[in-house]
């Protein structure tokens, strides 16, 4: 065996030296030192990864970028990588940053200062897992990754061990997660029995729409992968995860692992599933509607604002897998280009709600009335954010809506694209309804005004950045463009 | 009598039957967990059928379920700790007192 293969895995083998770094770092680290006092330690977790980035991104910098960096293809086939995969690895890293910078004032708390050092062990191992997801080439390497990615989220999820909600979210999730992968398994084994191979270029040729065995394992993977994204009729225990667990695990949550997996959804079907297509756009017809109409209504009637959060992430999950429909190169570029988007706007209203409950306890809508009065930056930055989830025009939301639309419509989908439009309105009320609490409702108490440490402070530049810049320049969305492919 | 891969198949089908049977009318969180193992298994059995029965050159279904059977420990393992840190909170493991957070 060429051990020599494993070089060109150069994102996972750094990323997997950063885990180790801050393994053995939080032993020096951690309360049970001698003098008893802990390190806070969310500077080495940031600078490692800005660093691994940074490292990851080489590729794409250099001149030869095609020439050197084509489409790497090891362990005969089972590992894959294009310069996508390393671009879509990137937007995970900057919102895995975004997502530590949010998590600082929470560690900082006194009952959290002898487990810091696991929260970003769990939360890089999950990255880990959905590298190898997104450049999987093989289905027992794309099982194993969404493995990975799935299980330590339980333990992130179930974080504050002593809040009752913070366990019960996490038993909700384990339990759907384990059924959900369960019968992915299932469908996975129905695969191997017809076509007698796992390797995803190999399958391709010897799946058809008349083999009802081969249809049944791809509604059984869809039924898995579903539920990672969180598409509708898998979609119960996100409310409850989302707003049991912490704050930054949700803000986690919501975004860098559903991107994943809208990713793979994407390239499974258009290297395994390719035949049966047609099969697949019915299946996504039904559930891009379902996502975005029943989100929509369930997050009109929701004051709590992380469940809220919740299902505003689900129907924005439909819209993600509109690019899916058809899987042309014009979706995969539209995915890519929404999923940046939608971290800097959603990661932003994350960091505010975070720091807001760190600072006040207060997570209702309601008790958001009269937040313009006292903290006006932190209410303005929010409504930005929230005009950007929404889809108005000046900010980046609209433009990735537009190019996700004109994807799906330029695939035949035109029916759904005017029910997607049609919820893209109802979606603005009830992100209305929180700028109007802010601004317009009066409270005799409001939120007291305090003032945001300055990782929260660096978070919400980088995200409000995102937020009205991406869509005004253009070389975001055109340089994604020139490296997508599909059917 | 031939054992062919049918018989196989019959009986996979029969475990993931009732794994979901269980998974969805159990009300206590471990019998929950062991339907969901018998789901598991099913889908593993498959794999080690199909490959002793359909594809005997490779090894590929053998190598499946082992990775499987180690990932469905490791996932046991931390649903069995989120169990007990649930029971030391409400002296009880039944999932109808888990509910807390709702619509």
């Amino acid at each position: 065996m060429d051990y020599s293969q494993f070089l060109n895995m150069g994102q996972e083998l750094s990323l997997l030296a950063v885990i180790i770094i801050l393994f053995v770092a939080d032993l020096f680290m951690c309360t049970d030192r001698k003098d008893g006092k802990g390190v806070l330690n969310t500077p080495l977790p940031v600078i490692l990864l800005t660093i691994h980035t940074l490292f990851g991104i080489m590729p794409l910098v250099c001149p030869c970028a095609e020439a050197c960096m084509g489409d790497v293809c090891v362990f005969g086939g089972m590992y894959q990588s294009n310069i996508m995969t390393i671009i879509l690895k990137t937007i995970l890293n900057v919102g895995t940053i975004i997502v530590f910078l949010t998590a600082h004032q929470w560690l900082k708390r006194p009952e959290m200062a002898n487990k810091q050092g696991e929260y970003y062990m769990l939360t890089l191992s999950t990255l880990l897992g959905m590298y190898f997801m997104v450049s999987a080439g093989h289905f027992l390497m794309f099982f194993i990754g969404l493995e990975l990615a799935s299980v330590p989220m339980t333990a992130l999820i179930a974080y504050s061990k002593n809040s009752q909600e913070s366990a019960e979210a996490s038993a909700k999730y384990i339990l759907t997660a384990l059924f959900s992968s369960g019968l992915m398994l299932y469908g996975i084994s129905l695969i191997y029995g017809t076509t007698g191979t796992l390797y995803f270029d190999q399958i391709a040729d010897k799946i058809s729409s008349c083999d009802l065995t081969q249809i049944a394992a791809l509604v059984l993977f869809v039924g898995g992968i579903g539920f990672k994204i969180s598409l509708v009729p898998f979609h119960l225990w996100t409310a409850d995860a989302y707003q049991g667990a912490p704050t930054p695990v949700t803000s986690y949550l919501s975004v860098i692992s559903k991107g994943a997996a809208a990713f793979v959804l994407f390239t499974v079907l258009y290297k395994v599933f390719a035949p049966v297509i047609d099969n697949a756009n019915l299946i996504f017809f039904w559930i891009i509607i379902f996502s975005i109409t029943i989100a929509n209504i369930f997050a009109v009637r929701q004051n709590n604002l992380k469940r809220f959060m919740a299902f505003s992430a689900i129907s924005q999950a439909g819209y993600l897998v509109l690019g899916v429909m058809g899987a042309t190169p014009q979706g995969m570029t539209a995915i890519v280009y929404y999923l940046l988007v939608y971290m800097a706007a959603n990661l932003g209203v994350f960091l505010i709600i975070s720091a807001t409950e760190q600072n006040s306890d207060k997570i209702n809508i309601s008790d958001y009335n009269g937040f313009y009065k006292t903290n006006p930056k932190l209410a303005f930055l929010m409504t930005l954010a929230l005009f950007s989830l929404a889809g108005i025009p000046p900010f980046a939301g609209f433009f990735s809506k537009f190019f996700m639309f004109m994807a799906a419509f330029k695939a035949g989908f035109q029916l759904l694209v005017f029910i997607a439009l049609v919820n893209t309105v109802i979606s603005l009320y009830y992100y209305l309804l929180i700028v109007k609490a802010m601004y317009i409702n009066p409270n005799d108490n409001p939120i007291a005004a305090f003032k945001s440490d300055g990782y929260t402070k660096l978070g919400l530049f980088i995200c409000t950045a995102g937020v009205v810049l991406i869509g005004i320049i253009s070389w975001f969305y055109t340089y994604i463009d020139q490296f997508s492919y599909g059917l | 009598m031939n054992i062919t891969i049918e018989h196989f198949l019959l009986l996979s089908a029969l475990m993931l039957g009732a794994g979901m049977y269980g998974f969805f009318t159990r009300r206590n969180t471990l019998a929950i967990l062991i339907s969901i193992e018998l789901i598991l298994n099913a889908a593993d059995l498959n794999f080690a059928a199909f490959n002793r029965l359909c594809d005997t050159a490779g090894l590929e279904g053998y190598l499946f379920t082992l990775f499987s059977i180690a990932i469905s420990a490791a996932e046991t393992a931390i649903a069995i700790a989120v169990m007990i840190n649930i029971y030391r909170m409400l002296k009880s493991n039944l999932v109808d007192e888990l509910d807390n957070l709702k619509w």
